[in-house]
């Protein structure tokens, strides 16, 4: 019997001929990531193991972007820890202030992932890194901390669900719409312990950008990982960011699949996930009116110079409702600058926005937007549970950079045709 | 090894932002976590909850962030198992990894219900509704993930095999 593409990366990494769906195995990693919130925890587990190195101080990367800059002193404390734990075992990628960015937008941007590669991070939206042909996936600090000492982790090899992807999108759909699109079809344990895998000739007429997008979101339905086949793009990024050999791997034509969806991007339109769950989807021709009290644009999943350039598009030369906040976050330093040189910066500024440093701050209702009693959002973040981005009675509603920008000029969840465009 | 203890009950895809909100993670203090579990789906828990008691839900247990802070702060709060009809896959390996006991039996976590007393034998997987005087069986952990807890978790079977 065949493998798939995850299957094949597994059995690489684990100096297997092949493995099938249920296998336990123990795999090689290519990197180990954590952040603020999440290695504090794993360093302090790391005391526990008789030996305390770290199995390859190139292949660790710890990024210091939920909390910062620091929102408080106990915070400050855990990045501290951090800091000092990263200067001891002296690791090389280590991303502090001013050199951070969100951790999944910026370990692809430093081509510190490739084709090919296993990831373990301790953060669910880990899971990105599928997007470059990469197997990769969320865990907790203990497993982080024995990935860090050992370089290697176990996994249950998952079966998979695959998306053959046809088609093109319309204006205004992008990434964020079609895996909103995706979850609110199968659920948010549709894909609980399993692959889900993007193939087909639809591919070609999505960016990197609406990948990483689509590929960061697979956690919200429950999968363990999201990927997909490395194309003439891919490479193209690879090339551009990273100087590491990548490889690629296909899924074998007999490939067992538990379950098979199409999806034909041009049947797709504008998508917003209403409270409490990703899942509860619905078009942007079924919202209604929902006057909203903040906007925020970024995060690990758009938070990317496309997701800006788009919202810049929609906000140039309008200006932001009365009454609503409007919150920019570039996901990286890279991002930032671009923007600058490309006049975004100004245009957010001028439309009555506000643009900040990266951070993941408002995205878990940790800092830079956190919401009262009764407010609502439109958030390009990815998850909108109860209390996410504050009080547990404000409201997320989850889109795509161009209904957020949109959003802010209406003051209600609106489409950006709405505006004429 | 056994368990038994007051259930505390709730539905489908009980997330982690609502087991332990992110307004908490500048912590990773046990018994200070303990301190905000579940609040923001169930407030009186930190004051109902005793030494012991069990915590059952429906499906999806435990989904959305990796953050390990969850099962810390259930274990820290006194939980000494979580039964539910499926786990998120992120939750189910830090539960194990930090040594909180949790058994997938959709037919229990259905007919359990809060106040409920019910018992959990670890080593046959069986699990019992006393007040209901009904009984299941749990889903046992593979051989592998037996090892880790018997072990006492995944780092000490790291460091038996170093």
């Amino acid at each position: 019997m065949g493998m798939t593409m995850t299957q094949k990366i597994l059995a690489a990494h684990a100096g297997l001929e092949s493995v099938s769906a249920g296998q336990l195995i123990e795999a090689d990693l290519d990197l180990v990531l954590a952040n603020d919130v999440t290695a504090p925890v794993a360093i302090h587990e790391m005391e526990k193991f008789n030996k305390k190195e770290v199995f390859d101080k190139d292949k660790v990367a710890l990024v210091m972007d939920h909390f910062t800059p620091n929102k408080d002193i106990k915070s400050a404390e855990h990045c501290k820890c951090v800091r000092e734990f990263s200067k001891d075992y002296d690791i090389t990628n280590f991303f502090d202030v001013g050199a951070m960015g969100i951790e999944h937008a910026l370990l692809p941007e430093k081509g510190l992932i490739v084709a090919g590669e296993t990831c373990i991070g301790a953060d669910s939206h880990t899971c990105t890194y599928g997007a470059l042909g990469a197997f990769s996936t969320g865990v907790g600090s203990t497993d982080m901390a024995a990935g860090m000492v050992t370089g290697k982790a176990w996994f249950k090899v998952p079966s998979a669900i695959k998306f053959n992807i046809v088609g093109e999108k319309a204006k205004w759909v992008s990434g964020k719409d079609v895996i909103l699109h995706i979850i609110g079809m199968i659920g948010v344990d549709g894909a609980l312990y399993r692959s889900m895998e993007f193939v087909g000739e639809g591919i070609k007429n999505l960016t990197m950008d609406d990948r990483f997008t689509i590929a960061n979101m697979a956690i919200e339905a429950g999968a363990k990982n999201g990927i997909f086949p490395v194309d003439e793009l891919t490479e193209e990024y690879m090339k551009e960011h990273s100087t590491k050999a990548y490889t690629k791997y296909e899924a074998d034509a007999d490939a067992e699949y538990d379950e098979e969806y199409t999806i034909d991007l041009s049947t797709l339109k504008p998508t917003v996930a209403f409270p409490h769950l990703p899942e509860n989807t619905k078009t942007i021709d079924e919202v209604g009116d929902i006057k909203i009290d903040q906007v925020v644009i970024g995060s690990c999943t758009n938070g990317r110079i496309s997701d800006m350039r788009i919202a810049a598009e929609i906000m140039k030369d309008r200006h932001a409702a009365d009454g609503v906040r409007v919150i920019v976050i570039p996901g990286t330093q890279d991002v930032y600058l671009q923007m600058l040189n490309e006049g975004l910066t100004e245009i957010f500024i001028k439309a009555g926005a506000i643009v900040s440093t990266p951070t993941c701050g408002p995205c878990l209702g940790g800092h830079m937007g956190v919401m009262a009693a009764g407010e609502k959002a439109v958030s390009t973040t990815n998850r909108n549970f109860v209390g996410r981005m504050g009080h547990v009675d404000s409201e997320v509603y989850l889109a795509s950079p161009a209904v957020a920008a949109a959003s802010a000029i209406t003051g209600k969840i609106s489409c950006p045709c709405e505006l004429g465009l | 090894m056994r368990a038994c203890g007051t259930v505390h009950k709730y539905g489908d895809n009980v997330d982690t932002d609502v087991i332990i909100p992110a307004r908490y993670l500048n912590s990773s203090d046990p018994a200070e976590l303990a301190k905000s579990c579940m609040e923001d789906i169930d407030k009186d828990f930190v004051n109902r909850v005793k030494p012991g008691d069990i915590m059952v839900a429906n499906k999806n247990f435990g989904c959305g962030s990796s953050r390990e802070h969850a099962p810390i702060a259930i274990k820290a709060s006194g939980i000494s198992c979580v039964i539910a009809e499926t786990f998120a896959r992120i939750f189910y390996r830090n539960a194990i990894n930090i040594g909180l006991p949790i058994i997938e039996c959709p037919e229990a976590a259905k007919a359990i219900e809060a106040g409920d007393t019910v018992e959990i034998d670890f080593d046959s997987g069986m699990i019992y509704d006393k007040t209901k005087g009904l009984e299941f069986k749990g889903q046992a952990f593979p051989p592998f993930m037996q090892e880790i807890i018997k072990s006492g978790g995944l780092i000490a079977r790291i460091n038996a095999k170093n």
